[in-house]
């Protein structure tokens, strides 16, 4: 919460900058795809360090990233776009980045509504962590938009883009046959 | 006749320096080049400048602030933030400063920045200054037309384009460091653009003379053009018979052209430039063809396939 209450603060003092609503719209789309980011390495952090701690902190950063995912699109719609549908759709379909942002977007939707626990239990824990997987495709689909909308630069785009194939990466290690034996082995 | 208002320097926004060189460890894995400290801005760029106004200002528009006119740049040798320039643009040395002229010209010279100061009595031109990504601003430049430059060194009939380099200084731009565009900077334009009256060798902006991160101390302004057209801190210009290479098109031709004229109808491949923002305004405003300056500007194009030639 601290980052939407600096830029809060810093909305009413003047300091967002000479272009605040892009100032606003990067922020808040950064932190998303930081806390995203940061959310997938709890699993992996928790089980390396055999700590149980890390991974209690996932939904909770998993829910605060979609807190800044919906800041930064209803900012979007409403101060770039007006609102106005057709412009909006336009955009999706023309525009690369936005198309990947609202895919993006619409994967995190139904992983924030199952969040609870209640959700947890009515899905049963299996089908649940199949749904939860696609956070991947989101966190993925995340870092395309931003690396398609920067001019030049595309040092962060990168450093996100690496991480996150890291923390996949281990996932999938995890899961692998090879791995499983090793393991049993040791 | 010194109208120029007095200096309104606001505190530049400075890239915390942690941030700056956290940035660098990633990719170097290197020591930080000990670029951290916000350099203080040089007061011999504060000069007030003599200049009278001129009838090829635009009408009716409302000045950009000068703190953000002078805070939020793009000048990608002192890093791609727009706080970077402001932040890390102090350390060029802009005296001694000279300008190369040379190619199909009878009089190839080189100029100090002291003789460009008197070439021709300097002016005010407001200007929309609008970014190729879809930002703008309305910029009172101080200056004159290029043409007076041009008269001076007579081109030959051989000089159909006109080509400007910046200042490419290892030492104190840390951006050369990485291949955003090939460095360094160049920029160009066929040579009935550049003598056009609007084309303005700018030495200053709201009366006083350039900071560093504007592009002291003079700099290209082509108000009917993408901003990045403009080529800052320019150290040598050449008239060439055949179309130069240009930074931004060399580094991604699909993305942007040498003409890069403002049109609405034309967008970039990822984004629309339809609309724009205004620096100040909250919602954004559309984009005019050619920036607004059509009835100037247009008759230099006709004929022309705009899409092909954006």
């Amino acid at each position: 919460m601290l980052p939407a209450a600096d830029l809060l603060r810093r909305l009413f003092t003047g300091d967002l900058g000479a272009d605040p609503v892009e100032t606003l719209i990067r922020t808040t789309g950064d932190w998303a795809i930081k806390l995203l980011v940061a959310g997938l390495l709890l699993t992996p952090l928790t089980r390396i360090a055999r700590n149980p701690l890390p991974v209690r902190f996932r939904r909770m950063i998993g829910l605060y990233a979609f807190f800044y995912v919906c800041i930064h699109l209803t900012l979007y719609l409403a101060v770039d776009q007006g609102f106005v549908l057709h412009a909006i759709v336009k955009d999706i379909l023309k525009r690369p980045y936005i198309t990947f942002g609202m895919m993006a977007f619409l994967l995190l939707l139904p992983l924030a509504i199952t969040s609870t626990k209640k959700m947890v239990a009515r899905l049963g824990p299996k089908r649940w962590r199949q749904l939860h997987r696609a956070v991947y495709i989101a966190a993925s689909f995340g870092v395309v938009h931003y690396y398609l909308l920067v001019k030049a630069d595309i040092t962060w785009p990168l450093i996100y883009g690496t991480i996150l194939t890291a923390a996949l990466g281990w996932r999938m290690w995890q899961a692998m046959p090879l791995h499983k034996t090793i393991r049993a082995g040791a | 006749m010194l109208i120029g208002k007095k200096s309104d320097i606001a505190s530049s926004e400075i890239t915390p320096k942690s941030l700056w060189l956290d940035r660098r460890r990633f990719i170097t894995g290197a020591a930080a080049l000990g670029i951290g400290v916000a350099f203080p801005r040089q007061d011999a760029n504060a000069a007030a400048l003599k200049f009278t106004k001129s009838a090829l200002s635009t009408k009716g528009e409302v000045l950009t602030p000068q703190k953000d006119v002078t805070g939020y740049n793009n000048f990608y040798e002192f890093g791609t933030d727009k706080s970077d320039p402001a932040a890390y643009a102090g350390a060029m040395k802009t005296r001694p400063w000279t300008v190369e002229i040379s190619g199909e010209v009878k009089r190839p010279m080189t100029l100090g920045i002291e003789d460009i100061l008197k070439l021709a009595p300097i002016e005010e031109r407001i200007y929309r200054h609008r970014c190729v990504e879809a930002w703008s601003m309305v910029v009172p430049w101080n200056g004159f037309s290029l043409s007076a430059l041009i008269n001076r060194v007579e081109p030959t009939s051989k000089a159909k384009f006109v080509e400007f380099t910046t200042l490419a200084d290892s030492k104190t731009m840390p951006g050369l460091l990485f291949p955003y565009v090939d460095w360094p900077y160049r920029e160009g334009l066929r040579m009935d653009e550049a003598m056009h009256p609007l084309t303005t060798l700018a030495v200053g902006l709201y009366g006083e003379t350039l900071e560093n991160q504007n592009g002291a101390p003079l700099r290209l302004v082509v108000p009917w053009k993408y901003g990045f057209k403009g080529a800052k801190s320019i150290v040598r210009i050449r008239f060439l018979e055949r179309q130069p290479a240009t930074a931004w098109n060399t580094a991604n031709p699909s993305e942007f052209g040498f003409y890069s004229n403002v049109n609405p109808e034309v967008d970039h491949p990822r984004w629309t430039q339809a609309k724009e923002r205004r620096i100040g305004d909250f919602f954004r405003r559309p984009t005019l063809m050619f920036n607004g300056y059509g009835d100037q500007v247009a008759s230099l194009y006709r004929g022309m396939d705009l899409k092909a030639f954006f």
